[in-house]
């Protein structure tokens, strides 16, 4: 199973000193958050894409092709790439150069961003979000996997004779999820491709994530890509620790009341017990994610939302050192135990990532480390 | 559920306790009970008021999901066979209360679902608001409400129970009558489930 952060790229000021840190900061704060990912055992960094204040992160593959210079080991994905207001045929070439540069570390999340005046500033229709999701993504996977592509829809210009620059590395393309809290097109498409699901998890009851999920699964078995318990499900999650778990609460609060998607609304405690949310002790967030696949069933990613909401980057970075040293290893011992042998352990990763793997897990130091 | 069966959901945002606009609803849902009852049908009555999801709602307007007790509220008015609809008038229109919760139903499971629409005031002077307020709103739904919308100032409520031509008494049996007709020809399916049986990837493909 593979854990790690992702991140929306928020220009919030911090609520307990009224600091707001400038664009260039944030962007800084981001690479940081992605580096030290590595470095305290993460697998996964994923990054949004907003075109609106006050979000960042409106150029996703510049940010992780400089990621990818940074680290040597960190998968780097999104959280989502816009297959609605992007053009198709740049998400092919950005992501397959992406790959070239990053030894193949590279996958994507789809997803249909999170306001409607972005549609008309690309040129799109907010009320065919869906339609668009749908061609867009289908050119996209022919784009990858056909060296000469002959194409007519209905949201772009036809194409004729088109190759997509560079080719995917070694010919593979980047494994896709889709994302989506509420809408059953995206599930079903998901299952559809044989591709993975993913579910912020933050923002509704696990009751409902439970259906989108429990969808997608049995869509994908239906599509014949396999058994529905071996489809590729990923997660997110929003956790906040401090040895205390009262400490947790008590520094996280205001961050909580004055978040941008959260703020004003209902308090902390009652947000908690009604969404998967869990500010306490690392050893209540350890109970609270292991619970996770009791509602979804064994899963291949775990993401976290790391830096959001004003929080200064020295709590970022101590939250991840909390995560890598008492959460994750935990975290990681207890999923490979409950797994059942059939289920994948993590979600496809390129051929030159796999076998860097096994090099890496097969090899003395790491086996000792491993079984110390 | 049998096809002898027909549910009915009484949607209240009266404020005050004891409210007009629950004592409305009682009224209106005993009337169509009887008629239904006299076309040999089974009522079965919910009464939600709002008052006491007012937190929840506003709760969901800023979270963007609703609380459970919210959701079995949602549920019942979706699943139902008839509504009925009351509102106090307040500024010359429905008040905010009773425009949260119909902005938070799933608006497809309301498509040709009678719905018999009623209101408050303590004036007979805001009785159009029925019409020009409420009427449009289950417009945009795309629910069938039925011709008679009822309207009961202060002043209704001291005529008598006299079922005389324009009287409250009188208005409360015309609408109720309309609904229960509406509800005898409403075949039961049920709202659709987008989870359990969704559109398959090929027809979403080739739209």
């Amino acid at each position: 199973m593979q854990f790690g952060v992702f991140t929306v790229g928020d220009v919030t000021p911090d609520p307990t000193t009224g600091h707001t840190v400038s664009e260039e900061e944030r962007i800084r704060i981001m690479v940081r958050v992605a580096v030290k990912a590595e470095e305290v055992g993460l697998d996964v960094f994923a990054t949004g894409e907003h075109h609106n204040v006050p979000f960042v992160p409106s150029s996703p593959t510049t940010m992780l092709g400089y990621i990818a210079a940074k680290t040597s080991r960190l998968q780097l994905s999104t959280a989502t790439t816009l297959i609605t207001t992007n053009d198709p045929v740049k998400i092919a070439e950005d992501y397959a150069m992406l790959q070239h540069l990053a030894d193949g570390r590279v996958d994507l999340m789809m997803g249909r961003g999170n306001m409607g005046p972005v549609y008309p500033w690309f040129g799109q229709d907010l009320r065919n979000a869906i339609p668009l999701a749908i061609e867009n993504y289908d050119l996209l996977r022919r784009l990858w996997r056909e060296d000469v592509v002959d194409w007519e829809g209905k949201f772009r210009t036809p194409l004729t004779g088109f190759t997509a620059t560079p080719r995917p590395l070694d010919g593979v393309p980047p494994f896709v999820w889709h994302g989506s809290i509420r809408s059953p097109e995206i599930a079903e498409q998901a299952a559809y491709y044989g591709d993975g699901f993913f579910h912020n998890n933050i923002f509704w009851p696990s009751s409902h994530v439970r259906r989108m999920v429990e969808l997608y699964r049995r869509r994908f078995e239906h599509y014949g890509h396999g058994p529905a318990d071996q489809a590729i499900v990923g997660l997110g999650g929003h956790v906040f620790m401090r040895k205390n778990s009262q400490d947790a609460i008590r520094e996280f609060r205001p961050y909580f009341d004055k978040a941008p998607v959260y703020g004003g609304a209902m308090p902390l405690e009652d947000y908690m017990a009604q969404t998967p949310m869990t500010i306490g002790s690392p050893q209540q967030v350890i109970d609270r994610t292991l619970s996770f696949r009791e509602f979804v069933g064994d899963y291949q990613r775990q993401l976290f939302i790391a830096d959001h909401a004003g929080l200064p980057l020295t709590t970022v970075l101590e939250q991840m050192d909390i995560l890598g040293a008492e959460v994750i290893p935990v975290l990681r011992r207890e999923f490979e135990a409950l797994r059942p042998a059939n289920v994948p352990v993590g979600p496809p990763l390129h051929p030159r990532v796999a076998a860097a793997e096994a090099t890496v897990a097969g090899s003395p130091a790491v086996l000792a480390e491993t079984t110390a | 559920m049998t096809t002898t069966t027909r549910s009915l959901v009484v949607v209240t945002a009266g404020l005050s306790e004891p409210s007009s606009s629950l004592l409305l609803g009682d009224r209106l849902a005993a009337a169509v009970e009887r008629h239904l009852r006299e076309s040999g049908l089974e009522p079965r009555v919910e009464v939600i008021e709002l008052r006491a999801h007012a937190v929840d709602l506003a709760n969901q307007m800023l979270t963007g999901f609703p609380s459970p007790s919210l959701q079995s509220a949602l549920d019942a008015a979706s699943a139902a066979d008839g509504v009925i609809a009351i509102s106090p008038i307040f500024s010359g229109s429905y008040n905010g209360l009773f425009k949260s919760f119909w902005d938070a139903v799933d608006r497809d499971s309301f498509r040709a679902k009678p719905v018999l629409i009623a209101a408050t005031g303590g004036s007979p002077r805001h009785s159009l608001a029925v019409e020009h307020a409420i009427r449009p709103l289950f417009a945009y739904l795309r629910a069938a409400v039925v011709p008679t919308g009822v309207y009961a100032a202060t002043e209704d409520w001291g005529q008598g129970g006299l079922a005389t031509d324009g009287s409250l008494v009188e208005r409360i049996d015309r609408a109720a009558a309309e609904l229960a007709v509406a509800m005898a020809a409403r075949r039961s399916a049920g709202p659709q489930d987008a989870y359990a049986d969704p559109t398959p990837f090929e027809d979403l493909l080739r739209r």
